[in-house]
């Protein structure tokens, strides 16, 4: 299978701090994280000359993100579908960079959900809105959590799958936490209160937030960002570091309908597009960089990438499977601790690019030998209502 | 001190506006194309289905079942912290919508709530609107 390589991510910076204290802005987690991607590649600010951005630092972002970088690009890109908006942005890249429109793109994140003391998870959600569909469901008190365990609940009844089951995410997610600093040090700066590897015996017995998710099945609310610098075949060729290929991408989204099945999301939509550009299959990925907001999230999301029948997710994972060190046993999961253990400023997409991206480098703390190919899936907005999918394959040379 | 109340919904806003008065009737309104059939839930002014279909106005009958639900343990929000634990659902109505809605009328929503189960609505009153709620049938 011939393999388009016409645009290439070749540089990475992830912002080492999940707790800013309140002394930095994310437009300059955004900015420091761009200077240190654009070096990272052996680029400069001056070679950029696409810029992607979902608005998460305010502003009109189209209008204010190019003159706060000191950037005149040509190409200007502003959606925003929440944690996805990275999947997306990464997919328009390729596609200017193919199209001429582009050879060097910018695509940056920040965030101080933590810092400013944002309740995601359990937070309001009420207030309603002039959105037609808000106003319909504002009233019913939903908490995140809750959408999401609206999921699991609905999982469980169809498939039998259990909350042990699902606790196998988790604590791969903290094995490879454990193993990177930076997660370990978030874990400290957040004042989790006991800081190891977990068991699933751990994670079903934490407090209940949202039947039937536990504490541990639910992500950080941490400070962040970082940056990603996508390039045209010929700048990747004299960038300082290997080329990461985007081989395949996929978009979708879906919503409440009569009769719709909550067990299944865009991802089902995205990921058979993803894959059948890329001429690659689930099975071939070292490497899943799936957005972990929750447990059920990895679940229904590895379902329905294809990495097994819809329904069998839960005995897929049993045994440890999705750990770094059981290559032979399909690919490892969110190897650098994930939104779990690591890092969640509150659209994660990001950080599933740059762990991708140094798995294929050979620069991650949960190293797959020889790792070749790689999926980052991200998902925005809400699993259980209406979300986006974003699918992102990924290759070396 | 005023109690924190339910947030409720805006009865001026444009696509929805007609559903929320029904309810003052305690009527459960939904749309359905009489060209090709399609329901249409939120309320919406454009036939999803067909381009040239005329949306018509139907009366749901309360009937219902659980499709999902969790059990809310823990909430910020100034009126939901104190209602905590209670159950959040998609509701299934009998003529195809699905609504976001909670199940009341259960002594413990942890044990007495299960996906499935049939339901019929219970309105909970308001000044200028009601609250579509749903109870064990």
């Amino acid at each position: 299978m011939s393999q388009d390589r016409d645009a290439a991510i070749v540089g990475i910076h992830e912002y080492p701090s999940r707790d800013v204290e309140g002394e930095v802005s994310p437009l300059q987690i955004k900015a420091e994280s761009a200077s240190r991607a654009l070096k990272d590649a052996g680029l400069n600010w001056s070679d950029v000359d696409a810029i992607y951005d979902a608005g998460e630092a305010g502003g009109m972002a189209g209008l204010t993100m190019a003159e706060y970088f000191g950037l005149s690009p040509n190409v200007i890109d502003t959606t925003n579908v929440g944690g996805s908006s990275y999947e997306f942005h990464a997919a328009h890249a390729r596609r200017d960079i193919r199209a001429g429109k582009a050879k060097v793109a910018l695509l940056t994140y920040g965030s101080t959900a933590h810092s400013n003391a944002r309740a995601i998870g359990v937070g309001g959600r009420g207030g309603a809105s002039m959105h037609p569909a808000e106003n319909m469901d504002a009233y019913a008190g939903m908490t995140l959590i809750a959408n999401y365990a609206m999921v699991a609940h609905r999982h469980m009844h169809q498939y039998g799958t259990t909350s042990e089951q699902l606790a196998e995410i988790s604590v791969a997610t903290r094995m490879h936490a454990m193993r990177n600093p930076e997660a370990v040090r978030a874990m400290e700066d957040l004042e989790f209160l006991d800081i190891r590897e977990t068991t699933i015996s751990d994670v079903v017995n934490s407090r209940m937030i949202a039947d039937p998710l536990h504490l541990l099945e639910c992500c950080m609310i941490s400070d962040g960002g970082g940056a990603v610098v996508i390039a045209s075949p010929e700048v990747a060729r004299d960038c300082r570091k290997a080329p990461v290929w985007i081989l395949g991408s996929g978009e979708a989204t879906k919503y409440p309908m009569s009769g719709g099945d909550i067990t299944t999301s865009a991802a089902a939509q995205s990921g058979p597009q993803a894959f059948l550009e890329a001429g690659v299959t689930p099975g071939e990925m070292d490497i899943a960089m799936i957005y972990d907001s929750f447990s059920i999230t990895v679940l229904a999301l590895l379902e329905d990438l294809g990495f097994c029948p819809k329904g069998e997710g839960g005995r897929w994972v049993e045994g440890g499977r999705l750990r770094f060190d059981r290559p032979n046993d399909g690919p490892a999961l969110n190897t650098d601790g994930g939104g779990l253990s690591s890092n969640h400023p509150g659209m994660r997409g990001i950080f599933l690019l740059l762990e991708a991206t140094r798995q294929l480098r050979g620069e991650s703390t949960s190293q797959v030998a020889d790792a070749k190919l790689a999926v980052a899936h991200g998902n925005g907005g809400m699993l259980g209502s209406r979300h986006a999918a974003g699918t992102i394959i990924l290759g070396r040379d | 001190m005023n109690e924190p109340k339910r947030p409720l919904p805006r009865a001026d806003e444009f696509d929805t506006q007609a559903f929320w008065a029904g309810t003052k009737e305690k009527e459960f309104r939904y749309q359905q194309c009489t060209q090709c059939e399609t329901v249409v839930f939120y309320a919406r002014r454009h036939c999803t289905g067909c381009l040239d279909g005329e949306l018509e106005w139907k009366v749901a009958s309360g009937r219902a079942t659980v499709y999902t639900y969790s059990v809310v343990r823990q909430s910020y929000h100034p009126f939901f912290r104190n209602q905590v634990p209670y159950a959040v659902a998609w509701v299934d109505l009998e003529e195809g919508p699905r609504i976001l809605s909670n199940i009341v009328g259960v002594a413990d929503p942890l044990t007495d709530v299960s996906i499935g189960m049939p339901l019929q609505i219970e309105w909970e009153e308001h000044d200028d609107l009601c609250i579509p709620l749903f109870k064990p049938a």
